[in-house]
Parts: C-alpha cells; structure tokens; sequence
C-alpha cells in the first residue's frame, strides 16, 4: 500500500514549484470555467467559447511581437472578438454559429501572420504549439496575481447575473416580457466568458480551456438537479480533473519514452471527457419521461435534462 | 508566378475551393459551423498520430475525420450538438498533444499542418485530392435533393421520410471525406476559413439554393486565387489573406441584404411578407 502511494505521488510533487503554480491557478481556472461553462452550455455557446479561445491566442501571439505581456493580448482579443459577436448579434443559434465562425476564420488567419512574423523576428520554433496547447507548467510566477483576478472578476459577473442570465438564457421571451434587459445581460455575459476563456486559454491553452469550459459543465447539467448544484458540481469536476491531470502528468515522467512525461492536457482532456461518458452510465431519472412525452414535439427539445430541471 | 511548381499551387488551390464552396454551403445552411471547424482540427491530430506510427499521414487524416464525424453524429443526437463537437474536438486536439509531444522531431510540422503548405505541393499529390474531392461533390449531387430539404426544413423532412439525424450522418462524413483530403494541402484552418466565409456571404447574397452554391464557389475562387498572388508577391501566409478576405465578404454580404430589405421594404411597403430563404429547389 505504501509502495502504490509512493508510486501515485511521486517524490517531490508537494515541494516542486511549477507544480504549485499550476495546482493553484488550474484550480481557479477550473472553477471559473466550471461555473461559467453551465451557462455557455444552457445557452448553446460552446462554438463561441471555443472560437473566443482561439481568437484570444491569436492577441496573445500578437502580443508577443510587439513585445507586450502576452496576457493583455490575450485579453484584447478576448473581449474585442466577444464585442464584435455582439454587434454582429444575430439571434437565430444557425446565424449565430456562422457569424461565429467567421469571426474564428479570420482570427486564425490573423493568428497565421502573427506566429509567421514571430517566428521571421525571432525564429520561435513550435509557438504554434505552445499556442494551441499552452503548458500549465510554465506559468511564469508574475502574472499569476492577474490570472487569478481576472478570473475572480469573470467569477464575479456571472454569479451577479446568475439569476437574470438564466432566465433570460431558458426563455429569453419571458425574460423580456418581465423586464430584463436579455441583450445587455447577453452582452456582460459574453464579455465574462470572453474573459474566463482567455484566462484559461492563456494558462493551459485553447484546447484545454474548450475541454475545461465545456466538459465538466454538461457533466455536472446531465447528473445535478438545479442550476445551483449544477455550478458546483461543474467546479467540482473540473477541479478533480484537474488536480488528477497535473498528478498523472507529473507521474508520467516515470513511463516511457522514459524521462519525457506526457502532455498535462492530455491527461485533463482525457478525464474530462471519461467524466462525460460516465455520466451516461446514470440512469436517467423522471426527466426522461418527462422527455420523451415533450419528445414529439420535434427534433429541437434536445435540451440537457439539467437545464430542463432548472427550468421546473 | 505561374511557373513550374506554382501551377501545382493554383489547380490544388482551384479544386480545394471548389469543394469547400460546395460543402461549405451546406455546412452554413445546415448550422454544422463548428462540426466545420472541429473535424478538419481533429484531423490534424490524425496526422500526428501517424506520424508517429510511421503510416502515411492520409491514413491518420481519414481516420480521425472519419472518427470525429461518427463521434459528432453519434453523441450530438443524444445530447446538445455543440457539446457533443466540443468535447469530440478537445479529446481529438488531447491526443494530437500526445502524440506531437511524445515524437519530438515533428513540432515543425504542426504549423504547416495547421496553416497548410499549398506551395509545396507536389504533382503526385494533385490526384488523389481530384479524386476525392470529386468524390465528395458527387456524393452531395446524389443526396442533394433530401439534404437540401432537411437542412432548410428538417420537419418536413422528416414527414417525408428523410431522417434528419442520418442525413447529418451522412452530411459529417462527406465533410471527413472532403477534409482528409485537403488538410495537408492548405492546413485545417484554412480549410474551415474556406468553407465558411464564402458561403456565408453567398446565401446574404441570394435565397436561390443554386445560384448560392454557385456565388460560394466563386467567392472561394476569388479568395484563394488572390490570397496566393497577394502571398506569393509579400511572403505572407496564405491563411492571413483567406481569413481576412471570408470575413469581409461575409460582412459585405450582410451589408447587402440589409440594405436591400430596407430598400424593399421601402418600396413596397410594410405589408409584403419578408423573403424566404433557401427554399428547396
């Protein structure tokens, strides 16, 4: 017993420093996605989400070549890309969905300049790695506070707006009808995902804040019953897979191709996504009937049972 | 400019817009914007797995596209669409990471995979790319009629026997098929670049299925063909001038319908009913 734990957490995790960094901003990263995601995913924005990520390494590469932090650029482009969505603000989810991805297409075409400059100044090989695939382990110490802020402040705007952004995200009609400004609240709610994203995007890259932003949270809304319950089980999972991704990556050291260890988002992916599968294993309760009566309605009732037990 | 080895540029760039105009068409109307942008990336994770088995890269390409729509079309009919891509697309992208990490001699290719290397094409390379490239617009001309009804009226398609959810099936494969193909040749981001933004702005332009394919086609036309002048003459990479060009036809598009819906409603007054999009031909 003794040997497997040894073996589980190899020698020296607790006392190495890029582990620490990244246990503590992997864990705000992923509560932050964690409770934000349950919103992007009740209100079917993974597309946007994801497109933002990507765009958000696009400034965050621009940054870099103009020698700025690369944060800042991750943030500008962050929020400008969520802004332009929003006056763009087409309200049907098809047209949505392409004005997303147009918006993603010419980012990455951006995104192909910049790492083309980049590397012509200062022959960077493999930025587009790093880009797409960030490192958790290579968090530099001095931009952790502003990591943590930001997603303290995204945290912050979504947990004042939870009541009105569901609402308003269930039933926009309705929300209108009582008063709610919906495209204000749509708008604020973009601009904290925005925020949340590149937050996540830069400290673990755009891969892993997709898989971080949007797995844990339609895990959490197929077994949770509630909203409120349905965030913290999101933060929860999120943060289990995180801590056990950074484990298993620090562990991976040990397996072969011996004394290169595996990619940590890799590992978060993985779990993310075995999460998601297993919450298929539950079977589902009263909602599916509930569901299957509302099943004739046609093709577009798919909503997750998590959202349709909030909306009772 | 037309040299040599740039000719193999321009009829790869030619064929590789044509497909994406068609396919991109249907992906826009259809709303599968993501499943555009997931499968191209999952399959660039294919190629790095197969580079790292020592297989040709076509293979990891097609089987990963292939995998990736099955994934998509499996799950999103269970669970919300876009959460089904999203998490299909990071376990693609996860493993992509694996496999680039663990074969330490291929981070130089992840960008040109990435970002295409369309002026490297070799003659060789030029056939299998027609072939299946004609293969996938043969495919869409067999389905085209119970596509394009369950794309624009998935209800009634289905009152008719057309099953939307096999057709989306049958839709994400065509894609995998069209992407396997073009991905080493102008990179996944390009290739979505591509599907997207010239067929979005070619339905602003016109309701008329057809003719939209049509204009789709012509706009991906004019879009690579001056993205490779215009890249050939600065150095520039080509996904620069494909993304930056999709997006101001799109809004060019938007700018158009929106001036011509307050044109006719000022001409014709407020009763006349708003135009119907995409009817089936």
């Amino acid at each position: 017993m003794e040997h497997f734990f040894h073996y589980l957490f190899a020698p020296g995790l607790a006392s190495s420093g890029p582990v620490r960094v990244a246990l503590l901003v992997g864990t705000v990263v992923a509560v932050t996605s964690g409770v934000v995601g349950v919103f992007t995913v009740t209100r079917g924005q993974s597309f946007a989400g994801h497109a933002l990520a990507d765009v958000a390494t696009t400034g965050g590469s621009g940054a870099f070549l103009i020698g700025l932090n690369q944060f800042w650029g991750f943030l500008a482009f962050g929020i400008g890309a969520a802004a332009f969505l929003e006056i763009i603000g087409v309200q049907r989810r098809r047209g949505r969905d392409v004005a997303t991805g147009v918006v993603l297409g010419a980012g990455l075409g951006l995104a192909a300049l910049f790492l083309y400059l980049d590397a012509a100044s200062t022959s960077t090989t493999g930025a587009s790695f790093t880009v797409l695939f960030g490192s958790i382990f290579v968090i530099a110490s001095s931009t952790v506070p502003a990591l943590i802020a930001s997603g303290l402040i995204a945290l912050l705007v979504v947990v004042v707006l939870s009541r009105v952004l569901l609402l308003s995200s269930l039933s926009p009609d309705i929300a209108a009808v009582r008063g709610v400004p919906v495209r204000a609240v749509g708008a604020a709610y973009l601009i904290a995902l925005a925020i949340s994203v590149s937050l996540s995007a830069v400290a673990i890259g755009a891969v892993l804040s997709t898989a971080l932003l949007i797995g844990p949270a339609a895990t959490a809304l197929r077994i949770a019953r509630g909203p409120v319950r349905a965030m913290a089980v999101s933060a929860l999972i999120g943060v289990v897979a995180t801590w056990l991704g950074i484990l298993l990556a620090y562990d991976s050291y040990d397996w072969p191709p011996h004394g290169h260890g595996w990619p940590v988002s890799f590992f978060i992916v993985a779990l993310v996504v075995i999460f998601y599968l297993l919450s298929y294993l539950r079977r589902p309760s009263r909602s599916r009937s509930a569901r299957t009566a509302s099943g004739a309605a046609g093709a577009h009732s798919r909503s997750e049972e998590g959202a349709c037990s909030a909306a009772s | 400019m037309f040299s040599g080895f740039m000719m193999n540029t321009w009829i790869a760039a030619t064929i590789v817009a044509v497909i994406a105009g068609v396919v991109g068409f249907f992906a826009v109307l259809r709303g599968s914007t993501f499943a555009a942008h997931a499968i191209p990336n999952g399959a660039f994770a294919g190629a790095a797995g197969a580079s790292l088995l020592g297989i040709s890269t076509l293979v990891g390409l097609a089987v990963f596209s292939v995998a990736g729509a099955l994934g998509i079309g499996a799950f999103g009919r269970r669970a919300r669409h876009d959460v089904a891509t999203a998490l299909a697309l990071v376990l693609m992208l996860g493993l992509g990471a694996l496999f680039i990490s663990v074969s330490t001699e291929y981070a130089q290719e992840t960008y040109s995979l990435l970002f295409g290397e369309v002026f490297g094409v070799s003659p060789d390379e030029l056939l299998p790319i027609a072939i299946l490239g004609a293969a996938s617009i043969l495919a869409i001309g067999v389905i085209f009629r119970p596509l394009m009804l369950s794309s624009a009226m998935p209800e009634v398609a289905e009152a008719r026997g057309v099953s939307s959810a096999r057709m989306e099936m049958v839709f994400l494969l065509i894609m995998a098929l069209a992407t396997s193909m073009t991905v080493p040749v102008v990179g996944a981001l390009l290739m979505f670049s591509l599907m997207i933004g010239p067929a979005a702005a070619a339905r602003s332009f016109t309701p008329r299925p057809g003719l939209a394919i049509v204009l789709s086609i012509a706009f991906g036309l004019a879009t690579v063909w001056t993205g490779i002048a215009v890249s050939y003459v600065t150095n520039w990479p080509l996904g620069f001038f494909v993304g930056v060009m999709g997006a101001v036809f799109y809004l060019a598009g938007r700018a158009w319908a929106t001036l011509r819906r307050t044109r006719s409603v000022r001409a014709a007054g407020p009763g006349r009913p708003a135009p119907v999009t995409a009817q089936p031909a």
